[in-house]
């Protein structure tokens, strides 16, 4: 019954012109020889050679860089037991409390979260820099990593950690040789998620940021308000780059992942 | 021994997390209605009164003395800042409906695709989500200008003959949100409409239903969990945005998130914008834990 009717194709097709339409395009003008956006002046690299020489974008990229790594670390470990403690430990006093703290964060407005943030910081004493944006970063991603990685573990076999716990192993032992093999690909595409927000991540950096930590998005954003220039637009292309490749070496790892475990499984099952 | 390390792991696993988000997620809501109820001083920080261990207890208490709610009676006062949350909730609200519309025959069209199609098309859908979304906002700037792609377009066809003026509009702040949040709504759509079981479709038809009452009747009604999932996920941070209305909108959009911006980073004035914050979450709390509750239902059904 179900049919891939030419209203279906239609609709899939311009929603999806719609996504990447705005995204083609600005990279497209990233290599407009014109100093006026929307105006092709002809095919030319010299905004990307520009770029080299702009010092204070340079820097703010190396800080979002850092930033990023860290608490896309730090979210991905803490998310992981987020999601543990949420599929595991169904019943614990103050269940209800931590599960919508997990949830809660993935919708509240930005300007909330880096305000309160910012205030907590202040109340605590803590300097405004490169540390407390990490903090925020982690709080804020780490929500997203769980519940990537609660969704791998809710669609697992439990009795794979029982049978290894039956055997002995204790549980550390248990979630680095069985669980953490078994959902990592979860975890890896948490990790991310998790790197790619931090580095997009615009109203909560600026709000936990001090004097001598600018993030690129930050600066992007000074700089798109003083005028559209294509030296932003190939930033802008730089980071589209980075993070499509990204993407695609994670869907080779994946797909190399779920081929070879289908093998596995083949054998297996040939062998019984 | 084995009991006890398996004990302190499970007790590990359940702490660090729970006092994390205590600590950098609750204890700052706290932090900012506290901050709401004090007054503004020029000082660093710039609020009173402040509290210091050195005021032993009886200090304490005279303190929370100087508590005071002017800053909400201010807020109220002044009918910009009402105007403000109320047009915040409509343009987040006709967004979320727009965005509804658009996302349906995506969703739709994604469920009927062939099988070995959708993981693909699942993942264009997430993709854009990966970029940046300041980048995204942005490029509409150069699409909605009055020179921009999209009036040059229009003129060179013909169907007008001067400019449409769209940027720094409501109808840019409306196009931004649709076009960033809507994989938001795709994707919950999706899932609720791969779900179903198509044989209920061809039964309805069997039984003489025509398609568009089968739809009405049968499919829509199944995909209600992933409408309400979609239009929170897209709804709440819609009300507090900042960054579309202040790179699209012009200087008649509305919106608190922006409000809250400029009173925090223009006035610096902390209590009001702790006062702003905490009605806006008051705002969104019943959303909120409509939102929670649709997720700890689809937790369940996932056992």
């Amino acid at each position: 019954m179900l049919k891939w009717t030419r209203f279906n194709i239609l609709s899939v097709t311009l929603g999806f012109a719609f996504l990447y339409l705005p995204i083609v395009l600005l990279v497209i003008f990233s290599f407009n020889e014109s100093k006026l956006v929307t105006v092709w002046g002809g095919f030319s690299t010299k905004w990307y050679v520009s770029l080299m020489s702009n010092q204070a974008l340079l820097d703010a990229a190396w800080v979002t860089l850092r930033v990023g790594l860290l608490s896309a670390t730090f979210a991905t470990i803490l998310g992981t037991m987020a999601a543990l403690t949420l599929v595991r430990y169904t019943r614990f006093r103050g269940r209800m409390l931590f599960s919508g703290m997990v949830y809660a964060p993935l919708v509240m407005p930005e300007v909330i979260t880096g305000l309160s943030l910012l205030l907590l910081f202040v109340a605590i004493g803590l300097d405004r820099g490169f540390w407390t944006i990490t903090l925020a970063h982690t709080t804020l991603t780490m929500c997203f990593v769980a519940v990537v990685v609660q969704s791998r573990l809710l669609s697992f076999d439990h009795s794979i950690e029982e049978a290894a716990q039956d055997l002995g192993a204790p549980p550390v032992r248990t979630f680095f040789e069985i669980t953490l093999p078994i959902i990592a690909p979860a975890v890896a595409s948490g990790w991310i998620l998790a790197f790619t927000l931090s580095l997009d991540d615009l109203v909560i950096a600026s709000f936990t940021s001090g004097p001598g930590a600018t993030t690129l998005p930050m600066r992007i954003y000074s700089q798109v308000r003083l005028g559209v220039t294509p030296e932003i637009n190939a930033v802008c292309t730089i980071l589209i780059g980075i993070v499509a490749l990204g993407v695609i070496c994670t869907s080779i790892i994946t797909k190399r992942r779920e081929t070879q475990r289908q093998r596995d499984e083949r054998a297996a099952a040939a062998g019984a | 021994m084995g009991k006890f390390t398996s004990g302190l792991y499970n007790r590990l696993v359940i702490v660090i997390p729970y006092g994390w988000l205590l600590l950098f997620f609750l204890a700052p809501f706290f932090i900012v209605f506290r901050i709401s109820l004090s007054t503004t001083a020029i000082a660093m920080p710039p609020y009173e009164p402040v509290f210091s261990f050195a005021d032993g207890w009886a200090g304490l208490l005279s303190k929370i003395g100087e508590f005071s709610f002017d800053n909400y009676t201010y807020l109220t006062d002044d009918p910009l800042y009402f105007n403000a949350y109320v047009s915040s909730v409509v343009i987040a609200g006709i967004s979320t409906f727009l965005t509804l519309l658009i996302a349906y025959p995506i969703a739709y069209g994604m469920a009927q695709a062939p099988r070995g199609l959708r993981p693909t098309l699942v993942m264009l859908v997430i993709l854009p989500f990966w970029t940046s979304f300041l980048i995204r906002v942005y490029a509409w700037i150069a699409i909605l200008k009055p020179e921009g792609l999209f009036n040059q377009l229009l003129l060179s066809l013909h169907l007008i003959d001067t400019p449409l003026i769209i940027l720094n509009t409501n109808t840019a702040v409306y196009i931004g949100i649709v076009y960033s949040y809507l994989p938001f709504m795709v994707l919950p759509l999706y899932s609720a409409l791969e779900k179903m079981d198509g044989t209920l479709i061809e039964a309805a038809q069997d039984l003489g239903c025509p398609p568009i009452t089968a739809f009405w009747r049968v499919t829509f009604p199944l995909s209600i969990p992933g409408v309400v999932a979609g239009c929170m996920l897209v709804f709440i941070p819609a009300v507090g945005e900042f960054v579309i209305p202040d790179l699209l909108g012009g200087s008649q959009t509305l919106m608190i998130g922006k409000t809250l911006w400029n009173e925090f980073n223009s006035n610096r004035d902390w209590p009001v914008s702790s006062a702003v914050a905490t009605i806006l979450l008051l705002i969104l709390v019943i959303p909120i834990v409509f939102f929670q509750n649709v997720q700890a239902k689809a937790e369940e059904r996932g056992k």
